[in-house]
């Protein structure tokens, strides 16, 4: 997946049509995320600004959870699912096997490859399961995540 | 004439391959010049036959699977299209037994119907529901619902009936009805069918949650790890507004209703209702302390019903035909279908809608047909991540809310995780300790200093360090958790924990497995 580089007037295009939302920062957030790949250290302040709120609200939500990122998107994403039902089907097999055929480590950063931790995708019947570049992938094995 | 040939648009069956037989399908069809309409449906729930093909044939909707790309040009070359036989012949699809046996109540139209037609729909009872609904007041709607004894599905079972009445009689100039649609726990996956497959019971339980108490604005907040479901609940919405079922005048009533779907964060204590609604107003989701309850002041302040998917989508049905006819079903004070989730190392892994009181055993065996390894049966973990680790001695429990409960765990969202007898359950301990310190929202002490000090605990006993000493540690830290939590997330997280050590003692020796 390949993003545009980060651009002020570009954001706040983004934000602009979020005016009128009720409780707009997450939302403002993940919009500037999608569209950037990642939420640059300037959107902070411009979301403060365009919505009335304090950089350190901004800042609090941005650090909160787990999809929002401060560093570029990675060229390609694997993310295992390592909850209890991927457990029982060999998901920490999987990540071991991963990490050593790409020689990363799970859950650091990198402008290539990155493994990340997902905790379940709802497809528990048929793990364990995977999700590349936004692909669900089932019965997820080496050769299916690493293809 | 054409063919009409069912292939699910589900993401756990695209997820296997469905996408790929639906397009061979379609090629082949060409290249043989058959003439085929392909519908996509969502899928029925038995995830070990997707991807699941159907034909419609003169004496009824006639099954194949679980198909691969590779089968496709084969089942052409067996006439499937007219019901010819195959390997991979299942008979009529209302026959097969793993259907047969169980009571579509909630999900009666799920895997049935095309997700996105409204016709389709209504055909098969939908709005039925709803407009009972708007030819009422209030009170009555909330009386039908409390008499159906329906109970919170999301995994606390407070009568949806109480909830609403209180929401009801709180006086407000705005109202909100919020659907949690954040399924976080491993082995649940019944809202995102539900959800894919027919979105539009979602949106009519909703709409008569919203007539009943006077709400006229609703959220869905739904994870962003089901992407599908995102875009088809939107579509949905789309197509509900445009058709009338929502918007300013209700089906032609005088109530309005608005719907909006907004995404999560990857959060898993946002399934906690109000860290949700922390989220729903854009902040950090961190709880709330209650009171007051989201009844009173919820979303904004204002008064809010807060309803699990299978809640809300259970309400079309019982206005439909009754509170009577969903109450006869179930046992004790668990009335009405569960519609369970069977996942992890599974054979025949899916969705199993039934009355409550179902044994364990009934569905893990008799459904389930075991471990998908084929080695022994273990440990069976119910409820989530929260829920407790049962072994092979509690397989005669009745799956309902108060006998899970006497047997020192709890139903949660249904769902229900085989595990092999590779597993440690030490480790799955461990995990629920780590997960706990990982998702912890950090507002309270026991939960986010006692989950990262448990985790050392049993990585202690693990290692044989002070094994008898440690253990009574975590179980006294396990106490701190359970009563001085604020919410479920540290409340519970000693379940899997104590559970673990109770049920399997042998893995908490010291030592690997």
């Amino acid at each position: 997946m390949s993003y545009p580089s980060w651009s002020i007037e570009e954001a706040t295009r983004v934000l602009s049509p979020l005016k009128n939302v009720q409780g707009p920062v997450l939302i403002a957030l993940q919009a500037v995320q999608e569209r950037f790949g990642y939420v640059h250290e300037d959107a902070v302040s411009l979301i403060a600004e365009t919505f009335n709120v304090s950089r350190a609200d901004v800042h609090g939500v941005l650090t909160y959870y787990h999809d929002l990122r401060t560093t570029p998107a990675p060229a390609r994403c694997i993310q295992i699912c390592v909850a209890e039902a991927c457990q029982s089907v060999g998901s920490r097999e999987l990540v071991a096997a991963v990490e050593k055929k790409l020689g990363k480590k799970i859950d650091e950063t990198y402008a290539d490859v990155e493994i990340k931790s997902a905790y379940c995708f709802g497809n528990c019947a048929l793990g364990p399961s995977a999700m590349v570049d936004g692909e669900l992938v089932g019965r997820a094995n080496l050769e299916k995540v690493t293809a | 004439m054409s063919a009409i040939v069912y292939i699910p648009n589900d993401s756990a069956a695209i997820s296997i391959g469905a996408d790929q037989v639906a397009a061979l399908i379609a090629q082949e069809a060409v290249k043989r010049s058959l003439d085929v309409t392909i519908i996509r449906n969502g899928t029925r729930g038995a995830l070990w036959l997707e991807t699941l093909v159907e034909v419609v044939t003169p004496q009824g909707r006639t099954a194949y699977g679980p198909v691969q790309p590779s089968d496709v040009s084969s089942l052409f070359d067996a006439d499937f299209l007219s019901g010819g036989t195959h390997p991979l012949s299942l008979g009529l699809t209302e026959e097969i037994a793993w259907f047969a046996g169980q009571d579509r109540v909630t999900y009666k139209r799920v895997g049935v119907i095309d997700p996105l037609s409204l016709k389709d729909y209504e055909s098969l009872g939908g709005l039925v529901g709803l407009r009972k609904a708007i030819a009422q007041s209030g009170s009555e709607i909330v009386a039908e619902v409390t008499a159906s004894g329906l109970r919170g599905r999301g995994g606390a079972g407070f009568p949806a009936g109480i909830k609403w009445k209180t929401v009801l009689d709180a006086p407000a100039d705005q109202k909100y009805v919020c659907c949690n649609a954040d399924e976080g726990d491993s082995g649940t996956f019944a809202d995102r069918i539900l959800i894919e497959a027919d979105p539009f019971t979602l949106i009519e339980g909703m709409a008569i949650a919203a007539v009943a108490v006077g709400a006229t604005e609703g959220f869905v907040y739904l994870r962003s790890e089901y992407p599908t479901a995102i875009t088809r609940l939107r579509d949905a919405i789309a197509i509900a507004e445009s058709a009338g079922v929502l918007g300013s005048s209700v089906l032609g009533s005088k109530h309005a209703f608005n719907l909006e779907v907004r995404v999560g964060a990857g959060s898993y204590v946002c399934g906690e209702e109000t860290a949700m609604l922390e989220s729903l107003e854009g902040k950090r989701g961190v709880i709330r302390s209650k009171p007051p309850l989201p009844a009173i002041a919820g979303l904004f302040g204002k008064p809010t019903i807060i309803n699990n998917v299978l809640t809300l989508a259970s309400v079309p049905e019982i206005m439909a035909s009754g509170a009577a006819a969903y109450a006869a079903r179930g046992t004790g004070r668990s009335l009405g279908t569960q519609v369970f989730q069977l996942a992890g190392n599974i054979a025949r892994g899916g969705i199993i809608e039934t009355a409550f009181g179902i044994t364990l055993e009934t569905l893990v065996k008799t459904f389930g047909g075991g471990t998908l390894s084929g080695k022994p049966l273990r440990a069976v973990q119910i409820g989530g991540p929260l829920g407790a680790y049962f072994n092979s001695s509690h397989l005669g429990v009745s799956m309902d809310y108060e006998s899970l409960a006497a047997a020192g765990g709890m139903l949660g969202h249904g769902g229900v995780v085989l595990f092999d007898d590779s597993v440690d359950l030490a480790q799955q301990a461990k995990f629920a300790m780590e997960f706990c310190a990982l998702e912890s929202c950090g507002k309270c002490t026991p939960c986010r200093l006692g989950s990262t000090r448990g985790a050392e605990t049993i990585e202690k006993i693990i290692s044989g360090v002070d094994v008898p000493a440690n253990k009574l540690l975590l179980l006294d830290l396990c106490e701190v958790m359970t009563d001085g939590s604020l919410c479920a997330m540290g409340g519970l997280t000693p379940l899997p924990v104590k559970s673990a050590m109770n049920n399997f003692p042998e893995d908490f020796t010291g030592g690997a497995r």
